[in-house]
């Protein structure tokens, strides 16, 4: 029978199978970090249960470790009690941790992949809903909650409902200025937050082929807020470069018979998805969100919309809800909607190529006076990388921030917060009210919008900057 | 767990569609390490309006929310499943649940109800003109009925089977420790382990 890319994964997984009941899967690798799993060792450790494979485990501090004073305590008591949880967790059932400080240490979802641990035609979980990056490699990765974080960590297996699969054909070749950022954007744009909702969505097409794994990894990052728990894209010679002289990438014989296997991770020709979606990339443009969802998301160029304008009564409702909070009106040229903070990081844009990119268009430049400019990489790895090439200079040298590490300000657990309506220009994955600090306003935007943006103080694209009015 | 066979209470309506799981429970409240107290961080931010549904005593006592579409999209936190338990809810009743928090809910045995919007739109009505409306979420019948209606509602068997029964996923799972051993023996030799650690 042809199958999806997402189904054989599916089918190399199944432990059992029963009519009526949910598929059990076994599951290859299990991410841990503080926020999500304190509760789980707890379970555990109420119902006397070990931790069945240690070494299909991994965990790191991210979600609200600091990026300042990395080697003093950290000042928040309760993040602190987190870290400790975790750690002392960590070292009761014997399960690798990187902490603060230590080279791999870094945000969940980074760190996985730039060790090799993230490969082919795994199933990957974790408790955060952003584990569909892995998908990238073509592996079947998702989100979890914490009760199935503690059921994965006793049995490394999870009760699953199958999916449906949908397939996300993007063709053409993007224009310059126009990333994989703005590829998601526009896939949420067009399908809404809920439109991808049961799926596992694969994407395809020459645009998609054409990423670096960097730029897979950002596409599928974002499958969640099109309500899609999982993203995939087929391996191909692109991923097998990427893995290879990684870590923890398979040696010998065992990588060529990898290799074998990963070669065979496609949908065949004839499978059938059960929906699908088709854009082209020659059309897509910088997008950029104005909303207090992801989906509510135009080009740059576009105004700010008037919510009377839908016709869906309920679509009306949550925007004029959105511009309220977010204090614009409607008619206002995106672009002159004026920024107090640019964040440059996350897992959907904190890897090395996200920060050269941005890099490139700072160079020699200074951000605007009248905001500032958090750069913070995704993995202490990545923070040395980025310092080996340089680019921590350029950062600063243009006047923005270089931090330590982890998930930052695209959550504000940490100090790392908005202010009470302060609107910032965020790299990040989700625009909700107060995400990135109480009363905090966001724009989503790429990584290129986010340079260019701190430069002209105002949303702005790259083709935007006239070098003869910026800088100085 | 606590087994969920019918419940019967007073509704709260939440005019709102896509409440994401980061309004459901701010961030900044996610760092307990217990399951409980979670109460206080319950739609903390929308809470300092006094206007806020949850702010009028009519409905201060509500035991089953009613909310609009696409409710629990966002991040994978459990922990708005707790503050909704904590602070009293056994059940909400929507048009579309995001998947994660729906499944996070059907594991802790806060039931999940999708009705049709026209359904939920009723029930607002009927709960905001008399606040004092019952509301009964009967899991063993699939229904949910109100002053005078009854509308039923599709969740699968194991999923019913399971909530009524009060069972826990782990130990249903363990029965067939063997398949799983089996797994193992059969998994390929490449595949990656995280220990020993290389770096
Ligand atoms: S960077 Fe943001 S989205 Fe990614 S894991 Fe951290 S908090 Fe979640």
């Amino acid at each position: 029978m042809a199958l999806t890319l997402a189904e054989k994964v599916w089918r190399d997984h199944l432990v059992r199978s029963a009519d009526g009941e949910p598929d059990l899967l076994y599951i290859d690798l299990h991410l841990l970090h503080e926020v999500t799993s304190a509760q789980a060792f707890d379970g555990l450790r109420l119902a006397g249960r070990r931790v069945r494979r240690p070494d299909l485990t991994i965990a790191t501090e991210d979600h609200n470790t600091p990026t300042i004073d990395i080697d003093k305590p950290i000042a928040d008591l309760v993040s602190r009690a987190q870290i400790d949880a975790l750690r002392n967790n960590a070292a009761e059932f014997g399960i690798r941790l990187h902490s603060l400080g230590d080279a791999d240490q870094g945000i969940v979802h980074v760190v996985g992949p730039q060790l090799g641990l993230t490969q082919p035609g795994m199933t990957v979980v974790c408790g955060d809903s952003h584990t569909s990056t892995h998908g990238a490699f073509g592996a079947l990765a998702f989100g979890i909650g914490t009760s199935e974080v503690e059921h994965v960590m006793a049995t490394q297996t999870l009760p699953l409902k199958k999916f449906k699969t949908m397939a996300i054909t993007v063709n053409g070749k993007l224009k310059p200025g126009v990333t994989s950022k703005d590829i998601i954007l526009a896939v949420i744009a067009k399908i809404g937050t809920g439109g991808g909702q049961g799926y596992v969505l694969e994407y395809r097409g020459e645009a998609i082929r054409t990423l670096s794994m960097e730029g897979r990894m950002t596409v599928c990052n974002m499958s969640i807020e099109a309500g899609a728990r999982a993203g995939m894209i087929a391996p191909d010679e692109t991923t097998f470069e990427y893995l290879k002289s990684r870590p923890h990438a398979p040696q010998g014989a065992d990588w060529d018979a990898a290799v074998a296997y990963w070669s065979t991770l496609q949908s065949d020709p004839e499978a059938k998805f059960d929906a699908e979606v088709i854009l082209n990339a020659d059309e897509l443009a910088p997008f950029v969100t104005w909303g207090t969802n992801p989906g509510q998301g135009l080009p740059l160029t576009a105004n700010v919309p008037n919510p009377n304008e839908y016709s869906d009564p309920e679509e009306r409702n949550a925007a004029s809800r959105a511009l309220e909070y977010m204090g614009l009106t409607a008619g206002t040229p995106l672009r002159d909607i004026k920024i107090d903070t640019v964040f440059l990081g996350s897992c959907t844009n904190g890897r090395i190529e996200d920060l050269r990119a941005s890099a490139e268009i700072l160079k020699g430049k200074k951000i605007a006076p009248t905001l500032r400019m958090l750069v913070v990489p995704g993995s202490a790895k990545v923070r040395l990388q980025a310092e080996a090439e340089g680019l921590d200079k350029v950062f600063l040298d243009a006047g923005a921030e270089w931090r330590q590490a982890g998930c930052s300000m695209c959550l504000g657990m940490n100090p790392d917060q908005l202010a009470v309506g302060e609107r910032s220009a965020s790299t990040s994955n989700r625009n909700f009210e107060g995400r990135q600090g109480k009363g905090g306003r966001t724009h989503l935007v790429s990584p290129l919008v986010a340079a260019a943006t701190a430069l002209r103080g105002t949303l702005s694209s790259p083709a935007d900057l006239d070098s003869a009015k910026v800088g100085a | 767990m606590e087994k969920f066979i019918s419940h019967t209470g007073t509704g709260v309506p939440l005019r709102r569609s896509n409440v994401d799981t980061d309004q459901i429970i701010p961030a900044v409240w996610l760092k307990k390490i217990t399951r409980n107290g979670f109460e206080e961080g319950l739609f903390s931010a929308w809470r300092q309006d006094p206007e806020f549904v949850l702010n009028k005593p009519e409905f201060a006592h509500g035991t089953v929310l009613v909310a609009g579409a696409d409710f629990g999209t966002g991040s994978s936190r459990e922990h708005a499943v707790w503050a909704l338990q904590n602070y009293g809810f056994r059940a909400v009743i929507s048009s579309r649940f995001a998947d994660i928090f729906r499944g996070n809910s059907l594991k802790g045995g806060l039931l999940t109800v999708v009705l049709p919007q026209s359904d939920v739109e009723a029930i607002w009505a009927a709960v905001e003109s008399d606040p004092s409306t019952e509301i009964t979420v009967d899991l063993e019948a699939r229904q949910v009925r109100y002053a005078t209606t009854t509308v039923g509602f599709e969740i699968d068997d194991y999923t019913r089977w399971r909530l009524m029964e009060g069972l826990d996923d782990i130990g249903l799972t363990l029965r067939h420790v063997d398949a799983i051993d089996d797994f193992e023996k059969a998994r390929p030799a490449y595949k990656p382990a995280t220990l020993p650690a290389k770096v």
